[in-house]
This record gives structure tokens, sequence and C-alpha cells, in this order.
């Protein structure tokens, strides 16, 4: 109903579009989203939950009348997150990986924004009608269940992995799948290893926390060395302090810079999979019916070469559509990943240099104390 | 027997004119208490950290004294005579030998105002007495489970007491042991803080021996280098250990007796081990009257400073694992970066993907080269100073068995009279005779005993300010290091990110 003639001109600029906020009430966690619109200095504020993200992106799967829709490659949508369950909890990092970590899910609301962001700019997708409902009117629309996609997620059964090896029958597409499966795979990789590091740097810096406390309690005045070790171990847990917060900087730097954008070229990698499967399937359909149609006796054979007709028409709208989406993911995936590259070095940069400052002050504190 | 000797007794000299060392020995065996044993006994075995086989090793080597508390001095003395009777004859001997605290307070005073800041020097430096020790090139001798490792010792000195300027010596593992066993029955009984050696550890020795050339074995071998240099420089800080002979003989002398008592499991240690529990349960039984509050307030200190050090290392050995653990992620997360960074088409950004991959790495690297900076040298300190305070409560003790000793000896004084007494209505001249004789005997005991109660006292508390002293400075140096090695890696980090910023700029 809401995604059938589902074209309209999205009224707020792209680059506006903000979760400035998010609250908890027990597992339901609910966004304020904020945009400007295009035709005045006007602002929007929306309330969503996750629901509604999840029943625009349905809308979006399952728009009529747009030829090679299943060509597009779908801007992904995290999982959905349960927060009365602890962060660091396994299952929940599983799920979410990075986008788990985080204060107050700071990294979970910076991938829906750029869910939305990422949908607004798509040539396609902006026209949707379901997207400007759900930037601009104040009723959520989640209430009404549109009826779901005929695209969901990929499934692992064996069938689908036979389909998807099938051989290509054009080599632009057949290296893209090849480049594809191997790209999306290593980034999960990556994805996986940054998140062990930033979990290790989290532990460290919980464990400096402790070492710093234990020195404070290390506190004696009983004579005059006693009084000067105390000292000492007091400086010390002030140092030890001060590492703490280097290893939670670094830390949260990785996590809302490079995790991010790992996780983010991650799932867009899958996105392109999914894409490029649902065309693997639609590839082996026609050859399926190109196959009936030649064993077809005489008087079905006009019925059948019509429907190959209108199967090959909607293959090669799938795959003019898909090469387009291909090229722009290509382009924009650098820019992305360029951005978030350039932002964790700024901020590791900035967070070094700030730390070498402040270490450098304790060591001359240290060495003018010291000095006797 | 007092009359003949110099007003600061020599012990083992004392000890070998006793002539009732083995009767004293069994009034003191009761009394005696193996220092480390209640401390050894809360320690679990498994602890492979600094403080379990520091403790427990020490009293394994002290036991051989105090089983024949007397006798193993007499022997002592007549191991050590050939090399001590060249040194005692030659100028003003009385300071190399073990005891003469009177004459080792000049000296120390000295000693101390001339040290200077030690903020700039080297770890080697040891200015305050200008000497320098540096263990180093560790070789692997022998095969198989016979092997062992050899460590070149190097002593740079301009001390009149060494034959040169600069000496170089081969010396293994059990020779710094025997080193430190020789050292703590000299002068543990006095009152002597003798610093406890490098604790054993077979697993660690028996992955060296079978070959292993991974990380762990290499990061043994350098920890026990490292440990046992500040050990040998720990021990010649002490003025009177720096002029023993036998620690002179140990840093210059090319050849070494092999020091047989430190197996880890011989007979003979068994015997101890057996010896040590059975006086645990004695030391229960010294009640001491304690007339100076200093001492009982100090080991009070001691035990309150041991519970928080241990508690400070427990802490820094989760870090330093901690640490291990983030070395090995940032490696293996390199690795997938460098893995992503081949697979990419977009030329620059392969190149981004690549360099990233490499900072990773060098973090890695230089966190790794400077294994003995963060959280690994406050590892170190803190288990070499749980071990000496070890060593400390080991002195007290045996301050407490001076004690004994002298009250024993006023009992035995008091029997002696008590027996004349009855001898006088006797009418036996002959016993008579004997029995005064033996109280004379035991008169001179007990004034003996008295003055080395004394003598103990005072050298325990110049020993305790040494100590603290030392203490402060020691932890300040490591404090200082600490922040300087801080302070080189996030500059060496900012070097990184400055250099891959233009990469990550030139990828569009």
């Amino acid at each position: 109903m809401e995604g059938s003639n589902a074209e309209t001109e999205l009224g707020v600029s792209v680059g506006s579009i903000r979760i400035t906020d998010v609250t908890q009430d027990g597992d339901l966690l609910t966004f304020a989203i904020t945009s400007q619109k295009l035709n005045g200095s006007a602002g929007v504020c929306v309330f969503r939950t996750y629901d509604d993200f999840d029943w625009l992106q349905q809308s979006l799967f399952s728009q009529e009348n747009l030829p090679g829709l299943q060509g597009i490659i779908f801007p992904p949508l995290p999982s959905k997150a349960f927060p009365s369950q602890s962060n660091t909890q396994t299952k929940t990092l599983k799920q979410l990986g990075f986008l788990a970590l985080g204060q107050d899910w700071q990294s979970y609301c910076k991938a829906l924004e750029f869910y939305l962001q990422q949908v607004a700019a798509h040539p396609t997708l902006c026209k949707s009608k379901a997207l400007d409902s759900f930037l601009v009117n104040s009723e959520s629309p989640g209430k009404q269940r549109g009826k779901k996609g005929i695209f969901n997620r990929l499934s692992q059964a064996v069938e689908e992995m036979r389909k998807e090896s099938h051989k290509d029958v054009d080599n632009f597409f057949q290296n893209e799948r090849n480049k594809n499966t191997n790209v999306a795979s290593l980034s999960k990789v990556a994805t996986e290893k940054l998140l062990d590091v930033v979990m290790t740097e989290q532990k460290l810096a919980l464990a400096c926390g402790h070492f710093s406390t234990s020195l404070h309690l290390c506190v004696n005045q009983d004579d005059a060395d006693a009084v000067a070790f105390s000292k000492i171990c007091l400086k010390l847990s002030d140092i030890i302090e001060a590492v703490k917060r280097n290893f939670e900087k670094v830390a949260s730097n990785n996590l809302s810079t490079l995790g991010l954008g790992l996780d983010l070229e991650s799932r867009y990698q899958e996105a392109e999979k999914e894409m490029l499967f649902r065309r693997t399937c639609k590839l082996i359909e026609l050859e399926t019916v190109k196959k009936n149609t030649e064993k077809a006796k005489a008087n079905k054979r006009e019925v059948m070469e019509a429907f190959q007709k209108a199967a090959e028409k909607e293959f090669n709208q799938i795959s003019s559509v898909a090469k387009q989406e291909i090229e722009r993911f290509h382009s924009s995936r650098v820019n992305v990943l360029q951005n978030f590259l350039i932002g964790w070095c700024e901020q590791q940069l900035n967070t070094a240099k700030e730390f070498a400052e402040l270490y450098s002050q304790h060591l001359e504190a240290c060495r003018n104390m010291y000095s006797d | 027997m007092a009359e003949d000797r110099e007003p600061p007794p020599l012990p083992g000299a004392a000890q070998t004119d006793f002539s009732e060392p083995e009767g004293g020995e069994d009034l003191f065996v009761s009394a005696v208490s193996a220092m480390e044993s209640p401390e050894a006994a809360h320690l679990p075995a498994e602890d492979i950290s600094t403080s379990s086989n520091g403790p427990k090793a020490e009293p394994i080597l002290l036991d051989d004294d105090t089983d024949d508390l007397f006798a193993e001095a007499t022997e002592e003395v007549s191991l050590d005579s050939p090399e001590r009777q060249p040194i005692l004859s030659d100028g003003p001997s009385p300071a190399i030998t073990p005891v003469t605290p009177t004459i080792m307070i000049n000296p120390r005073v000295d000693v101390f105002d001339r040290s200077p800041d030690e903020d700039e020097e080297e770890e080697e430096n040891r200015d305050t007495f200008d000497i320098q020790i540096s263990v180093s090139d560790p070789e692997k001798v022998g095969d198989g489970m016979n092997a062992y490792m050899v460590y070149k010792v190097t002593t740079k000195t301009s001390l009149s007491i060494f034959s040169r300027d600069e000496v170089s010596v081969k010396r293994r593992f059990s020779d710094f042991l025997g080193l430190h066993s020789k050292l703590a029955s000299k002068y543990m009984h006095i009152g002597y803080i003798v610093p406890p050696a490098p604790e054993k550890s077979i697993v660690g020795m028996t992955k060296v021996k079978v070959g292993k050339e991974d990380m762990s074995s290499v990061e043994f071998v350098e920890k026990r280098r490292s440990a046992l240099e500040r050990y040998l420089l720990r021990t010649v800080k002490h003025p009177a250990l720096l002029k023993d002979p036998d620690v002179l003989q140990f840093l210059e002398s090319s050849e070494l007796p092999r020091a047989v008592s430190t197996q880890a499991l011989s007979g003979a240690g068994i015997l101890r081990m057996v010896n040590k529990a059975a006086d645990a349960v004695n030391k229960m039984t010294i009640k001491m009257n304690e007339s100076d509050a200093w001492f009982e307030e100090k080991q009070q200190q001691f035990e309150n400073l041991d519970i928080q050090l241990r508690k400070l290392h427990a802490s820094v050995e989760s870090l330093v694992c901690h640490r291990k653990e983030l070395s090995v992620n940032t490696a293996s997360f390199a690795k997938s970066a460098a893995m992503l960074g081949n697979s990419e088409d977009h030329t620059a950004l392969s190149r981004a993907l690549s360099q990233l991959a490499e900072v990773e790495e060098k973090i890695d690297q230089l966190h790794q080269d400077q294994a003995f900076a963060d959280f690994y040298m406050f590892s170190e300190l803190l288990g070499d100073y749980v071990r000496l305070i070890t060593a400390v409560k080991g002195v007290f003790d045996q301050r407490m068995k001076s004690w004994a000793k002298w009250q024993d000896a006023q009992m035995m004084l008091q029997r002696k009279r008590e027996a004349e007494a009855k001898l006088q209505y006797a009418n036996k001249p002959d016993k008579l005779q004997q029995a005064k004789d033996e109280i004379k005997e035991w008169e001179g005991k007990v004034q003996q005993g008295e003055r080395d109660f004394e003598q103990i006292s005072k050298n325990i508390r110049r020993e305790v300010g040494r100590f603290e002293k030392d203490r402060v400075k020691d932890f300040k140096v490591v404090v200082i290091k600490y922040l300087e090695s801080l302070v080189h890696t996030q500059q060496q980090q900012i070097k990184f990110w400055e250099a891959f910023l233009p990469e990550a700029k030139a990828i569009a």
C-alpha cells in the first residue's frame, strides 16, 4: 500500500539527516531524527523505533513498477539491538560487532544515520514515498505492516550455495562476483580482528584503573621514608590513571572511525553480494526457461517464447541497473573509506600528541621532584 | 674467650670457639625459626610469579646453616680461609672480614655523601660506589637436559679492592645462587639484609634446555639476565658485601668451584624442606619480650608493606598479560588489513590499506621492543621488592633467634649456679671446681649473647634505614624510566600517524 506508486521528491536535504538523540526504555530504543527541509530553513524532527526502520527497508524492497529493482544494491540496515542485555554479551557482539560498543549507542546511531543518508542519496531510492514519510511524518509509520519484501537475507541453504557459484554469462559480472566474494570475507575478518583489538584495549584500561586504585591505597605516614614512598605511589597512580585514559581514547578512536568504517564496508559488501545473488538467481531462472522453451511442444511454444522474452527483458533490466549500481558503489566506497581512514588517522594523531604532552609534563615534574 | 676477641667480634671465628655447638644447637633448633618458612608455606606452589621460588629458594640455602648452626659456619670459615688469609694479611683487614660494623659505619657515610644525581645514568652505572656491573651475552652450553646458560659478568671499577679496572668472567645461574648462599650464611645472622638471588624456574629453564628458540624462552633468558644484573648491583651496593671476598672472587676469578647445594631436587634439599617444616612449628614458640618498640613497629610496617606490594604485583601481572594479548591481536589485525590491501583494486586505496597494516605493525613492534619498559618494569621491580622484604623479615627473625640464644644462655647459667650451690654441700671438690669453671664459661656466653643481640639490633636499625632509602630511590628511578618510555612511545606513534596521513588523503 504505502510502497506502490512510490515516486516522490525527497523534501529534505540529504546531508542534514541526523540522529540527534536516543532514549532507552527497557528493550526499546527510540531515535530522534532531524533533517532540514529543502525549501526553507525549517527543520523537522521525528521519533522512530527500530521497527520503523525495518518497515522502511521492507517498503524499499517491495516497491512496484520499478524495472530492475532487483539490481539495486540496497543500503544495509544494521541488525536490531536488544539493549536490555549487556553490551559485551557475546550474542550482541556477534550480531552487532562494533555497533554494540561505544557509549550510549553512539556507534549504533551513527550506523543508522548512515543508512538513512545513503537511502536518501540513492538516485532511485530517494524518490520513495516511504522514505519521505519516514523522515517527515510525525506519525510513526511502523504500525502498518507493509507487505514483506521478497528479498530477505541470504540463507545459507545448500541450494543457495550451489546457485551462488553458478557460472555467469557476462565476464564483467563474473569478475565482480569473484572479487566481491573475496573482499566481503576479508573485510569481515578485518572487522572482527579490529574488534578484538578494541576489546583488549578496553580491558587494559580497566586493569590500569585497578592498578591506579591499588597504588592510591599505598599511603603510609609512619616516618619520613614511608611518606616519601607514599608520594611516589600517589604520583604513579596519577600517571597510570593517565595511561588508562590513553587506552580508552585510543580504543574509542578505533571504534568510532576505522571500526565503524570497516563495519559499514563489510555490510555493504554483503549487500552487493545479495544483489549479485538475486541476479544470478534470475539468470538461472532465465536459462531454465530457455531450456523449457526449446523442449516445448509446438502448441505451447508461442506462450513459452513470450514468457522467455519477458524473462530476458527483466534480466537485462536488472543487469543494466546492476552495472550502474556497481560502478556507483565502487566510487562511493572508496570515498567513504577514505573519510574514515583520514578521520581515524587524525584522531589517533591528536590523541598521541595530547598524551605525549601530558606524559612529558609528568616527566618534567618527576625529574624536578626527584633530583636531590 | 670473650677477652681474646676484638671489640667487634668475628662471629665466624667466634662460633668456632664455642665448645658446645652441638649441645647449644639442640636448644637452638627448637628455637630456630626457618625464616621464610611461614611465608613459604603461604605461597601457592604453582605460583610461577616472582614471589614463589624466591622465598622458597632462600630458606633452602639458609637451612644449610641453621641445621648445624655453627658447624656450617665452621665449614665456611675453613673453606674460605685460603682466600681470606691473603686478604687478612694485607693491610686493614678487619674491614674485609664479615663483621666489623663499627668500621663499616664510617665509610658508609662517606659513600652516601658521594652519591650524585642518578637520573641521567644508565642502568649499569653505580656512581655511588664507582662500580659498574653488567650481565650480558647469554650463551647456551651443552645439550639436552644437562645444558645450561652461561652469562658474561663484566665489572668496571676504579675501587682499589679490585685487582683490575675491568674484568669479565663467565658465570652460570647456580654460581649466583651459590654466592647468595654464602653471603646469607655469613651475614644474615648478624642482621645484614642480603639481597635475594633471582628465583629458580624449572619450567623456564627446561624450555631453554630443550632448545625452543621461541619468544617465550628468549623472553625468559632476557628476564633472567636482567634479574641477575639487578641482583649483583644490589649486592655490591651494600658496603659490607662489596668488600666480601666471595663477592670479589665471584666478580674477578675466572674459575669458580661449582655450587652444589643449590640443586632443585637434591636429597639434601628434601632434608632441608623437612627440617623447615619442623622449624615452622617451632617458630611459634618464641615469645620475645620486646623492649624496643621500634622493632615491633617496623615489623608491623614490613608486614603491611609486604601485603601492599604483593597486591600491586598481582595488578601489574594482569596488565602485563593483557599487554601481550594486545600485541597478538594487533599483529593479527595488521595481517588482515594487509590482505585486504592486496585484494583491493583501487590502487590508492590498496596502498593506503597496506600502509595501515604497516602502521599497526610498527606500533606493535614499538611496544615489543620496549619490552622492558611498560608494565614489565614495574612487575620486575615489585617482584624484587617482595623478595627483598622476605630477606628483611628474615633478619628480624635472626634477631629473635639471637635474643633466644641469649635467654637460653642465661637460663643455663642459672642452672649451673644452682648446680654449684648444690655441690657446695656435697663436698666433692673436683666436681665443684668443674662447676665453677662452667659458671665462668656460661657467664661469658651470657655476655656474648647480650653483645650479639645488641649488635644485631644495631645492625638491623642501620640496615632498615638503608633499605628504606634505597626503596624510595629505586622506585623513583623506575617511575622516571617508565615515563621516559611513555613519552618515547607517544613520539614514535606521532611519527607513524603523521606519515600515514598524506597516504590516507591521497586516496582520491
